[in-house]
């Protein structure tokens, strides 16, 4: 469990996290998503307590996690940034790091082998591949067991049996009653694996809500309308509160009217249909709606 | 089926002691560290078998007033005064590899009281600096003399003062080494850190020599690496610390410095 209030962090001018509140719940997957340089980060690095809130608080299962007394076994955290000696190797990363909590070698190696590290732990990281470098940051992560599971953009550089193995280990450990927090700027990955969303943009909260929930509130419900009478498809639109925009070719885009409604009307005024298709907004879609004006840099900015 | 395999081991918490031997492992499993400690041990103990065999070979070319003013614990201390490079680059480098690679960031969420951390990195360097060090300026001493007592122009164990000068390089690179650790801790970046180091062990102590006398001789006995360095010299000119008094007031400098690494670790950002 994650519960962040009024979380706030400036660095100088800049407000990177403004006032953010939600709960990361156990049990299911929570989605953590925003552009590039919305603040999801920087929200984990103070969930973390590697930096200090400007104002707010974020306590981890039950106390800021600076409080725990053995933190590896409360939470496990994979930053987006590289959080590895270049010049140690994948073995000698995790035992050091596994000693500040008498966590034996045998663990070690356990991770090591559940990551698929096993014949690369020898190996200096600075050699390590992006995808090997976050199979290394997973290892570590997990390697107290921890509660709570927190990972930023963990599908980086992975291969495609990589993204399936990640997805399948977040559904897993959420089924294990854990609570597990994901971000990514990637819809598409995030409608794969999480049950719950929390989008912000800019640093704000804009939405916390389920994926199914957000994607529905997000879709305007367009239906896409083939006709050979367009004037009349017009107008019996416009009668039940409707609009059509032509999209050429006897193509509308029908909005604020369902395709029941629109079938019935066609069908007691003798209008002929080639198509009727409800359209459902993906998840991609709904975040580009959402978001429109939160992105920290525009288009045109981007462009230029 | 689980995800991941259970910790079938019971939960411990983060003790100063489990933290020192992480960065025990830490300290050991980077190339740097074998790298320094073999530069610092052959310059210890090489410089002063090179110097004093050479020396030795052109003692009969000496004049005699060179030899009455020949003092043969310069030749045997030579090799740790340059050694203190080798360990202050190091003891940089401990603090500012982590910073650097982004390693800091684990290493804190691992021990998120932080202090332990700079603790045990201070801790285990210096330890292992003097277990090094003290003993390579002692082969270093005996080495040198041997060569040196042919032309008896060599001191012994026993001659007043020798055994704390010679003990005391070891022990000054101990000190060198906390201070350094305190540097790289305060600045953590490993090209600010060396900078910084430099400075004051190597281009402050000759600036002095800009300033009047009167002002030099004020001054230049309180600098860091002057004060230290009243413990090595077997005689004490009028200007200089007395060497115990030096050397204490050398180990506050680096008290003081890995006290201001502490705060800045605990109070800043990671």
């Amino acid at each position: 469990m994650i519960s962040a209030r009024e979380l706030t962090k400036d660095y100088g001018d800049k407000r990177a996290v403004d006032s953010l509140t939600f709960d990361v719940r156990p049990g299911i997957v929570t989605g953590f998503l925003g552009p590039n340089g919305a603040g999801k980060s920087t929200t984990m690095r103070l969930v973390l307590g590697l930096d200090r809130p400007t104002a707010g608080n974020v306590i981890v299962n039950g106390k800021p996690y600076a409080q725990h007394a053995a933190p590896l076994h409360e939470v496990g955290a994979l930053l987006e940034a590289r959080s590895i000696h270049t010049g140690r190797s994948a073995r000698n990363h995790l035992r050091a790091l596994a000693q500040t909590h008498g966590i034996s070698r045998r663990r070690v190696e356990e991770l090591i082998d559940l990551v698929g590290l096993h014949e690369v732990a020898r190996v200096r990281a600075g050699k390590f591949s992006l995808g090997m470098g976050q199979r290394l940051g997973i290892a570590t992560a997990l390697l107290g067991d921890p509660q709570t599971v927190m990972l930023d953009e963990p599908v980086n550089g992975l291969d495609p049996e990589g993204i399936q193995w990640i997805r399948g280990l977040l559904r897993g450990l959420a089924s294990e009653g854990r609570t597990v927090f994901v971000s990514s700027h990637l819809m598409s990955e995030m409608s794969m694996t999480a049950d719950h969303l929390i989008v912000i943009g800019r640093g704000r909260l804009i939405a916390d809500t389920s994926v199914h929930e957000f994607v529905a509130a997000a879709s305007k419900d367009l239906v896409r309308v083939r006709t050979p009478d367009p004037a009349a498809l017009q107008q019996a639109v416009t009668r039940l509160g409707g609009s059509a925009e032509a999209d050429g070719d006897g193509v509308f885009e029908v909005a604020g009217v369902g395709a029941e409604e629109i079938g019935r009307a066609a069908a007691a005024q003798g209008i002929v249909l080639f198509e009727l298709t409800p359209h459902q907004a993906s998840l991609e879609e709904a975040f580009m709606e959402i978001t429109r004006g939160e992105l920290e840099y525009g288009h045109e900015e981007a462009v230029a | 089926m689980t995800a991941i395999p259970a910790l079938v081991e019971p939960v411990r918490n983060v003790t100063q002691a489990r933290v020192v031997r992480s960065e025990w492992t830490k300290f050991w499993t980077v190339r740097s560290t074998k790298w320094s400690l073999l530069i610092a041990t052959v310059l210890t103990i090489g410089f002063p078998i090179l110097a004093s065999t050479i020396i030795s070979t052109h003692w009969g070319s000496r004049s005699p007033g060179d030899r009455a003013h020949f003092n043969p614990l310069d030749p045997a201390l030579i090799g740790s005064q340059i050694a203190q490079l080798a360990i202050g680059v190091l003891g940089v480098l401990v603090v500012t590899g982590e910073y650097s690679t982004g390693m800091i960031r684990a290493s804190l969420t691992a021990v998120p009281k932080r202090l332990p951390v700079l603790w045990a990195k201070a801790g285990v360097f210096a330890t292992v600096t003097l277990a090094l060090m003290v003993p390579s300026v002692l082969i270093a001493f005996f080495a040198s003399q041997a060569i040196l007592s042919r032309h008896h122009a060599s001191y012994s164990w026993q001659h007043p003062g020798v055994s704390r000068a010679v003990i005391g390089a070891g022990l000054y690179l101990g000190v060198a080494a906390i201070m350094t650790v305190g540097i790289g801790a305060i600045l953590r970046s490993t090209a600010g850190g060396i900078s910084a180091f430099a400075a004051i062990f190597f281009v402050l102590p000759p600036l002095m020599n800009v300033l009047p006398t009167s002002w030099n001789n004020a001054i230049s006995p309180y600098l860091p690496s002057n004060a230290g360095r009243a413990i090595i010299q077997l005689t004490q000119d009028s200007s200089s610390l007395a060497p115990w008094t030096g050397f204490a007031l050398f180990t506050g400098y680096a008290l003081v410095a890995l006290a201001a690494g502490a705060f800045v670790l605990k109070l800043r950002d990671a």
